[in-house]
């Protein structure tokens, strides 16, 4: 196959499932009496300086939560529980560098490394019961999610600042927040310093995959159990490992937004990016660079919907259909294209070997 | 051996080991409730929590049971099909959106109906992702749970805000379904309760919760629950719908047009999980709210797990998810009462396997146990977000010592492709 | 030999005139003819990839024939399902039981044909009726995993009859059973041809065929080469029939056997968790330069074996040696690392990536060994060079060493697997059927290549159903039955007929 071909066969699952998507979600707003041509025009708009910055910032929290569910995937592990693994973490990390115990850069490095052990420690869970017990694990990282969220709760409220109505962990030093780079004017905000955690991962993810033995062995058990366990990976050891990075990358999702605005664990939360990144680690295919454009989409069009409040009646929540529609089908349609390639490889093979001619006779199970 | 194969006592009568199996194993659940019903009724008399079987409990936790039973029902029509579907939270959140509409314009009964409809919508959406084109289930559950939240949000924003009690979040005032009273019998086990006797009153508190003031959702959940019981285990719809999540490839090698019993099992998963998001609008709260479901789906999933993909386990799992989901909202004494009633289970349960000389699992038992006694003892008072974690505790607790003694459907999860069996 | 027996009266249950059967790149079944009386066991026998399977699917309705026509009951006719040979009253068992397990007895056996008694006591009654007639003593409200292999086979025996087949087609019944079970099965299966049933047995085993039949049709090389009578042929004629007359003349070349000892087997057992032996005290020693070859039908505990030897499978019982080193112990990774190379029995499931580049796979099962690796890191360069290598030294027809390895033939993915593992200079290799649906140039090749490397030293543990191949590369055979080694030849003056019989179970014949 060629290269532009193989290009092209990547691209059009992904290039349908959006065409798909923005098929239903025109319908959808149609039907309920709105004009999706308002919509469209708001959502494909020049954004603004403002929206430039938090759309990368959003990219940034979305590819770091995809990049921990992508490195599941890839071995065939669902970890649903990157939510409850980045909650837990944020906010014992924030409680930490809240209390100041370390300052100035030890008090960004430490916490730092804190989330990803808390975030490695509870995925580790699921990895262990999976192993020892056979439990499946998106059976209990879910359980493991609403575990961690309601500890969080409990913690946060007994332990954290009551503020009026909301409640929150210690704010931390000014000489610990990382605002980031004002690409445009002041108000529209700082690009957030530790955003470029994502390349790092992101870079480290690749490197890890497609340059190491460990990459490999994990590739080749998520590729095919029954290969790697011939070529002699230890399958139960990988299973382990890979939860906990998984895990641990969990850990650093809201890190960058803690550091750069939020400064405290409390309604500056962001919860959800768990699941976001699931659906964009889908979307992307696991690969380091599909989902880069998976977590921009992602993130684009939340910051352009935004809009959709102000200057139309149609609700932001339609662009959650969108989104939903776009990793629905794009995995049928990954489905579909295998099934079309698959054939058509048979199909070649056949002919190669009609023209050599039938062999020796064998036995043929359908 | 001789050539006339087995011994010729098997032609017996048409009633063997397997129904004297199923008698013991029902006599035994009979023993276990009433075994708890006292051991509670004793942890109430000594503590003096009242609240832990008052009247006002035993409804509060029936209220909370029956979306998660019905989530949980609707998980076995599915998983017993063997699609796994995760996707019952977005279906049961879809449910809450259809119930708040079609009770709006059309009356509560309506409003069922449609709250089963958009959950079936869901249900068949997995199964053309699932079963049409083989996609992961565990994937599809997942954009279906996301499309769900969006599509209720957005839907409500679209149709909710300009109705009278409407918002772009919410839709109250609406109608609810029958509510009926046994007269006579209500009046009695009332008053009785009110006593609180040892176990008499236990007892005349569930009396009460039946017969007071029940939504006639409520008993359309319990007869569903029996009717799913009884379609699949004692229909040839069932039989056929059950092999194809045991070994499609037989199923189909006889005849069976796997995918369509596949299809029909998960859009009624579907409807029936939206079923229980409709109860959420209608019986538990007054109202649509969007974020309602609060993750009983995945709870609803869990009981069935908990309860071994049978309708009778998957009951007491949702019950007793139902029963703590209630009490933590209630009052905190019971809570900490519970810790008691825990801290006795367990003991007796250690008791029970040094008995059976398993002694590493008597050992472990009899430590948590006693952990949970100590925390009683040392403490006066539990938080209620712990009462909250306890679905989810107890749900990895069971998976992780029981996981291998749970029978899932053989080929639950799997994908299938037609003729690719034989 | 006989002259077919049954001529196209009405008594000719089932009837195949010139039938064939095409998939790609493979003749599967070409002029079958057979002739199958009404009220008898006719058996069909050949050896594995004779085309007995393919037979069996078109008289079932899985696969419809290319060629030729089918009667039944002296009415042509053409299946287009499973179901349309039910409605002709055609049963089938299969090989692998088609049963739920977790469901009962009866619930395996009404289901599909609910309409015909229900599903409930009417069903019950019908069913205990049929076990009672036959002798099964099958208890209807069991559930199937707690049945043992013998009674699974009985229900799926009664589901058949539960449907009113008159014809039915047993694929290899007894491969799964212990000898008294097929006692058991052989009782049965008189019963009911005496109840005027047609049963159509399927088997390699001579032993029991002869037991049995009435009739014998067989198969070779997906064609019928002969039919036979029970009472007129010897097991020893019909094995040459099944087998063919001619065997290789083995390899002249001059032996290789060194006297030190690079694998070593002590009594090595594993038995299954229903506590069944897969393996059963198997002991034997593989000098350097030795190829030690393996006959046997198939399975019969050969996988398990190299399994066993790879550390994919704990042997229950017994030791496993590598040179001086007992490696009862060692991980899969660690076994390799020594020096063992695993040509696996289905390279698809346990040799491949199949959607990965052929310079990936080339480091599959090398994952810590040069040059495909350096330190933690995969060496991409190296890794290709080294695959251009073996693609050219292997003759792996590819268009690059960057095309997904499942876009390549079977024969040319083997050639892959083969070269890959015989790379880095093994000790041992391990070959399971290593030229399978190889076609005959490669074949050639990738033989020269293991004698070449017997020549420097390698050990070879060789599995194989091929005979041209295990006499051609073998110092030793061992023949391999029910887990146990029944037999040892020496290739030079080994006759088919021992062979035969001694891989069917006919009598251990020994020679020296």
């Amino acid at each position: 196959m060629t290269l532009l071909r193989r290009i092209g066969t990547a691209l059009l699952a992904p290039v349908g499932a959006i065409v798909v998507a923005m098929i239903i979600t025109s319908v959808v707003i149609s039907a309920s009496g709105s004009s999706a041509g308002d919509f469209w025009s708001i959502i494909f708009s020049q954004p603004s300086s403002r929206a430039i910055v938090n759309i990368i910032n959003q990219t940034s929290l979305i590819y770091i939560s995809a990049l921990a569910a992508a490195i599941g995937f890839r071995m065939n592990l669902f970890n649903i529980g990157v939510e409850g693994q980045y909650t837990l973490a944020s906010y014992v990390a924030a409680t930490l560098a809240g209390a100041a115990v370390f300052s100035g850069i030890l008090n960004i490095v430490i916490p730092l490394i804190v989330a990803v052990l808390v975030g490695a420690a509870w995925a580790g869970i699921a990895g262990l019961l999976k192993v020892t017990r056979g439990v499946s694990e998106v059976i209990s990282t879910i359980m493991l999610n609403a575990i961690a969220v309601t500890l969080v709760g409990y913690l946060l409220n007994k332990y954290g600042v009551h503020e009026g109505n909301g409640v929150r962990s210690k704010v931390i030093d000014a000489g610990s927040q990382l605002k980031g780079w004002y690409f445009f004017d002041r108000p529209d905000g700082p690009v957030w310093t530790l955003s470029v955690l994502a390349i790092f991962l992101g870079v480290g993810f690749w490197v890890l995959l497609n340059k190491t033995r460990f990459g490999f062995d994990l590739r080749a058990t998520g590729m095919s159990q029954s290969a790697a366990i011939a070529s002699g990976v230890n399958v139960k050891k990988m299973v382990i490992v890979s939860m906990l990075l998984s895990g641990g990358i969990a850990g650093l999702i809201w890190m960058p937004s803690f550091y750069g605005s939020g400064h405290s664990y409390g309604t500056a939360f962001q919860a959800g990016l768990g699941f976001t990144g699931i659906a964009v680690a889908l979307l992307g295919r696991n690969q380091p660079v599909g989902i880069v454009f998976g977590a921009a989409l992602f993130a684009f069009l939340n910051e352009q919907s935004n809009r959709l409040t102000l200057e139309t009646d149609i609700s932001v929540n339609v662009v959650q259909i969108t989104q939903g529609t776009i990793v629905l089908a794009v995995v049928v349609a990954y489905e579909v294209v295998r099934r079309l390639t698959a054939q058509r490889e048979q199909r070649n093979v056949a002919q190669k070997l009609d023209a050599q001619g039938p062999r020796e006779t064998e036995e043929v199970t359908a | 051996m001789s050539t006339m194969t087995k011994p010729p006592e098997a032609p017996g009568p048409s009633t063997p080991a397997r129904m004297m199996r199923a008698r013991q194993f029902s006599r035994l659940w009979l023993l276990l409730s009433i075994g708890a019903i006292v051991m509670v009724s004793l942890v109430r008399v000594i503590t003096d929590a009242n609240g832990l079987t008052s009247t006002g409990t035993i409804r509060a936790a029936m209220i909370a049971t029956c979306p998660i039973l019905m989530a949980g029902i609707g998980g076995l029509w599915s998983e017993r099909a063997g699609v796994v579907n995760i996707g019952l939270e977005g279906q049961m959140i879809l449910g809450t959106w259809g119930a708040g509409y079609f009770t709006y314009f059309y009356g509560p009964w309506i409003g069922i109906l449609g709250a089963a409809l958009l959950g079936a919508v869901g249900g068949l959406l997995h199964a053309l992702a699932t079963v049409t084109f083989g996609v992961d289930h565990i994937v599809s559950g997942v954009a279906i749970n996301i499309i769900g939240l969006g599509a209720s949000k957005f839907l409500a924003e679209a149709y909710f805000k300009d109705l009278e009690g409407g918002g772009i979040k919410q839709l109250t005032g609406l109608d609810t379904p029958t509510r009926i009273t046994v007269p006579g019998l209500s009046d009695a086990a009332t008053s009785i309760a009110g006593h609180h006797w040892f176990v008499v009153s236990d007892v005349a508190s569930f009396v009460a919760a039946l017969t007071t003031s029940v939504s006639a959702y409520t008993v359309l959940a319990a007869i569903l629950v029996v009717a799913s019981a009884w379609i699949l285990w004692r229909t040839s719809f069932g039989l056929r719908l059950r092999s194809c999540g045991e070994n499609p490839a037989a199923t189909e090698s006889l005849g069976v047009n796997v995918y369509l019993y596949k299809y029909a099992a998960v859009t009624t998963s579907g409807a029936l999980a939206g079923l229980g998001g409709g109860y959420l609008a209608l019986v538990s709260s007054s109202g649509f709210t969007t974020g309602q479901t609060n993750g009983r789906g995945y709870i609803g999933l869990a009981a069935m797990i908990f309860g071994n993909w049978r309708p009778g386990g998957t009951t007491a799992g949702a019950l007793l998810f139902g029963y703590t989901d209630s009490l933590q909202l209630r009052d905190s004494s019971s809570v900490h009462a519970l810790l008691l009633v825990v801290a006795i289970g367990l003991l007796a349960v250690a008791v029970l396997r040094l008995v059976q000389k398993k002694t590493v699992a008597a050992g472990a038992l009899a430590l948590i146990g006693a952990a949970f006694l100590l925390w009683y003892l040392t403490t006066d008072e539990v938080p209620r977000e712990f009462a909250g974690m306890t679905p989810y505790v107890a749900t990895l607790l069971v998976l992780a010592l029981a996981a291998q003694r749970l029978r899932m459907p053989a080929a639950d999860g799997m994908r299938y492709r037609r003729g690719q069996s034989i | 030999m006989t002259a077919p027996t049954a001529s196209k009266a009405t008594d000719v249950a089932v009837l195949t005139e010139g039938v064939g059967k095409r998939f790609p790149g493979v003749v599967a079944n070409h002029d079958v003819d057979i002739s199958i009386r009404a009220g008898t066991v006719h058996a069909l026998i050949g050896e594995n990839g004779a085309g007995k399977s393919t037979l069996m699917k078109i008289l079932y309705g899985v696969q419809k024939p290319d060629d030729g026509s089918v009667t039944i009951n002296g009415e042509q006719v053409s299946f287009g399902s499973p179901t349309d040979a039910i409605a002709h009253g055609i049963g089938m068992v299969f090989q692998h039981f088609m049963l739920a397990d977790n469901l009962t007895v009866m619930e395996n056996v009404v289901l599909g044909a609910e309409r015909l008694h229900g599903i409930g006591d009417g069903a019950r009654q019908v069913l205990e009726d049929l076990s009672s007639k036959y002798g099964f003593g099958i208890e209807p409200d069991a559930l199937v995993e707690d049945l043992g292999v013998g009674d699974r086979q009985r229900v799926e025996i009664l589901k058949v009859l539960y449907r009113g087949a008159k014809i039915i087609i047993l694929d290899e019944p007894t491969a799964v059973l212990v000898p008294q079970e097929v006692d058991a099965l052989f009782a049965n299966l008189r019963g009911l041809r005496d109840e005027g049933h047609t049963i159509l047995f399927i088997s390699h085993k001579l032993d029991e065929v002869l037991d049995i039949a009435d009739d014998i049709t067989v198969m070779r090389r997906g064609t019928t080469v002969g039919e036979a009578k029970p009472d007129a042929i010897t097991k020893h004629e019909l094995a040459e029939l099944m087998v063919g007359s001619e065997l290789p003349s083995p390899a002249t070349e001059e032996s290789t056997v060194t006297d030190v000892v690079q694998l070593s087997l002590a009594d090595v057992t594993l038995t299954n968790e229903r506590g069944r032996d897969l393996l059963a005290d198997i002991s034997f020693d593989i000098h350097r330069g030795e190829v030690l070859g393996i006959a046997g039908v198939e399975g019969n505990g050969q996988a398990e074996l190299v399994e066993t030897v790879m550390g994919m499978r704990k042997p229950t019982r017994g030791r496993i040696r590598m040179g001086e080193e007992d490696m009862t112990s060692w991980s899969t990774r660690k076994r390799r690392e020594s020096g063992i190379g695993y040509i696996p029995e289905d390279r698809q499931r346990h040799g491949l990536l199949l959607d990965s580049p052929l310079w990936e796979n080339r480091i599959l099962g090398h994952q810590t060994r040069e040059p495909s690796v350096r330190g933690p890191w995969i060496a991409k360069g190296p890794a290709r060079d080294d695959t251009d290598r073996i693609v050219k030294a292997y003759d792996v027809r590819t268009p690059s060493i960057d095309t997904p390895s499942r876009a390549l033939s079977g024969g040319n993915q083997q050639k892959l697997i083969v070269g890959r593992e015989m790379s880095g200079e093994p000790v041992l290799l391990i070959a399971s059927h290593p030229t399978r649906g190889v076609d005959v140039g490669a074949q050639a090749a990738i033989w020269e290549h293991i004698k070449k490397a017997r020549r420097t030293g390698l050990a070879v543990l060789l599995i194989s159903a091929d005979l041209d191949e295990l006499i051609g590369l073998s110092d030793r055979i061992e023949v391999i039955l029910r887990g146990r080694l029944v037999g040892e030849f020496d290739p030079q003056d080994v006759t088919p007929q021992a062979l035969g019989s001694a891989m069917t179970g006919g009598g251990a014949e020994v020679a020296s």
